[in-house]
């Protein structure tokens, strides 16, 4: 048992990875495996805070800037495979038919272009941010409040920029994605499946890196960041890492996003969805490893199925699960099976104490 | 014996919004003795500390061999070689010793090797772990170790980084007599290959472990020598009477049976 123990997580990764490749396109609907290809996109979100938040300590409240950037990439790519070689997005002709296409746009034409910049944007965006921001040691709630702001900075942005990226609106009415055919099912379930394998890269990842040392000084600046300086490292750099890696991954997710949902607009990056990924990642326990992909996945879930059916109730169950999780389990519900063992424990070793306990009062009694 | 070099200490001055901590003072440690700084409350002993090991800003010199220490960023006078402890001791709580020491031990690591897991425990953390007589505990998470082998495992800690200088703040504030022998004896140990310079306030361990020791008072250096010499300084018996009131002042002036014979030689010595 002791030998399987730092093995159990990888195997635990290995059976996720049969549920969402194989059991999942077996036995789910088209549309459900279509709203469980959006729930993996938020779960590689999620997976990416709890290792900037749960394990860094960084409250990352503005991850909707990543997974803008990855989703409009791909949107703006599919966009123009979708108008095809030449020609202007439709949204763009609607607007004015003889304006060129803005030159931002013209590199997403290539498939390669779009693929490295889903990558590539993020640790450039998050290396210059971090960098400022850790350097002059920015954290706590100012590095919550800073991060946020850029997510709503962003999506007033796109939002102000009808013209160059759609708006509110959005990008959407995608028919290709490099070279496939969306509107098909097999397609579909291929897409599904990329998400899916994604998301168990990304636990792999994080898995790998909590295992290692670098997880386990990630860990240690997130105690005591001065003791680690203290140390000969700057904490700065590791946190920077971890940071990049979380907008990476979000980057990714949201690249995904775009095939899955087939549309993106600026309220899916803004104050309340990168609010709502933080949301998945406390309830299902920042700091595990199966915690925050679970949990996103449940949000997702909850929105998707009680959301549409009771709009109005869902905020409310959401909002007291919230607070019934910070109250009793601050942890997340992964922290449940721990309670359960001290739990265990306690009343095991409470057996024996009250018999220790009771002796003198006998005697007393007696006297 | 001083092949490591020594720390030189050289006017420094520490000022923060136009009070004077540390006004002036000037001090050397070299490898081989225990080096005591010690004054009452405010005297600026830590922040002596804090300026060499770059956690607050101070003007004049502090020399490791030949490498100046101020205006270099706490990271790297780590990677110097010059390694330091709190008075609160502050180790990982959520890590176990054992990944305490191999943190510890890591800054000349390359940043690629980070990636992977620890693998079998490096020579110089099994030596620690003697050293401090951690052995028997290096799976327990730090965080419920008692308060005595935290401030072990903060010197291991120290140890696993070879540092040529190791400075302590108040190593043995709030442990049992048994527990300050033991560091005392593990101090000079230490020393006998490094600078070790230790802020204390328990003028009983000074007495036993310190080979020199310097008092500071308001921020300046009030007296310099040998155990004995220092406590025979009337400007030193003044500022403990003065105060920090007749407790310390009899601990610092009761001098032990043992101690009386070479104490009574070395101020008739100096005070001629």
């Amino acid at each position: 048992m002791t030998k399987l123990k730092p093995w159990l997580p990888l195997i635990g990764i290995g059976v996720f990875a049969v549920l969402l490749l194989v059991v999942a396109p077996a036995v789910l609907s088209m549309h459900w495996i279509n709203n469980l290809g959006k729930y993996c996109c938020w779960a590689i979100v999620a997976v990416g805070i709890g290792l900037a938040w749960g394990r860094g300590g960084m409250l990352v409240l503005g991850q909707g800037v990543f997974f803008g950037l990855g989703a409009y990439t791909m949107a703006m790519h599919l966009t123009l495979e979708t108008a095809g070689p030449g020609s202007l997005p439709v949204f763009m002709i609607l607007y004015d038919p003889s304006a060129p296409l803005p030159a931002f746009w013209e590199p997403f034409r290539s498939d390669a272009f779009t693929l490295v910049a889903i990558v590539l944007l993020p640790v450039i965006v998050a290396s210059i941010l971090g960098y400022a921001l850790f350097k002059r040691r920015v954290k706590g709630a100012y590095f919550a409040i800073l991060t946020q702001a850029l997510a709503v900075a962003l999506a007033v942005l796109i939002s102000s920029t009808i013209r160059e990226t759609g708006g509110d609106t959005g990008l959407s009415d995608f028919k290709y994605f490099f070279g496939f055919v969306l509107d098909d099912d097999a397609n579909k379930i291929m897409v599904f499946m990329i998400a899916a394998a994604l998301l168990i890269v990304c636990l792999l990842v994080v898995w790998q890196l909590g295992r290692s040392r670098f997880g386990e000084l990630l860990i240690a600046t997130r105690d005591a960041e001065e003791r680690v300086r203290f140390l000969g490292y700057d904490p700065a750099n590791i946190k920077l890492v971890a940071f990049v890696v979380a907008a990476v991954m979000a980057s990714i997710a949201g690249a995904m996003f775009v095939p899955i949902v087939g549309i993106i607009t600026p309220a899916e990056i803004g104050a309340s969805a990168s609010i709502l990924m933080i949301a998945g990642v406390a309830l299902g326990g920042r700091a595990s490893l199966f915690g925050p992909a679970l949990g996103a996945m449940a949000i997702g879930w909850g929105q998707s199925s009680l959301g549409s059916s009771w709009p109005s109730g869902w905020i409310y169950i959401l909002g007291l699960v919230f607070i019934l999780v910070t109250l009793f389990l601050p942890m997340g519900l992964s922290s449940l099976s721990g309670r359960a063992k001290s739990l265990v424990w306690r009343s095991r070793t409470a057996a024996t104490a009250p018999a220790a306990a009771s002796a003198p009062v006998l005697e007393e009694v007696k006297k | 014996m001083t092949t490591t070099g020594s720390l030189v200490v050289t006017d420094l001055r520490v000022e923060f919004d136009g009070f004077v901590a540390v006004g002036g003072v000037s001090f050397d440690a070299h490898p081989g003795e225990v080096r005591f700084l010690i004054g009452p409350n405010g005297a600026g002993k830590t922040t002596c500390i804090d300026a060499i090991t770059g956690l607050s800003k101070g003007s004049g010199s502090v020399k490791l061999g030949d490498q100046e220490l101020l205006g270099t960023s706490v990271n790297k006078i780590v990677r110097l070689g010059v390694g330091r402890t709190f008075q609160t001791a502050s180790v990982f709580e959520q890590l176990s010793v054992l990944q305490n020491l191999d943190i510890a031990a890591g800054l000349h690591r390359s940043s690629l090797s980070l990636l992977r897991a620890r693998r079998g425990i490096e020579p110089a953390i099994e030596s620690a772990l003697e050293e401090t007589g951690l052995s028997t505990e290096r799976e327990t998470p730090a965080g419920i170790l008692s308060h005595g082998q935290k401030q072990w495992l903060e010197i291991g800690m120290m140890l696993v980084q070879e540092p040529r200088a190791l400075l302590l703040d108040e190593p043995v504030a709030g442990m049992s007599q048994d527990e300050r022998t033991a560091t005392g004896e593990l101090l000079q140990r230490i020393a006998q290959r490094r600078i070790v310079l230790v802020v204390e306030h328990d003028m009983d361990f000074m007495r036993r472990y310190a080979s020199r020791v310097t008092v500071l008072h308001q921020g300046k250096v009030l007296s310099e020598g040998a155990v004995a010499q220092v406590q025979a300084d009337p400007k030193v018996q003044e500022v403990y009477l003065g105060t920090a009131g007749a407790a310390t002042t009899a601990a610092m002036l009761a001098v032990p049976d043992g101690a009386t014979a070479t104490t009574d030689s070395i101020t008739q010595g100096e005070g001629a």
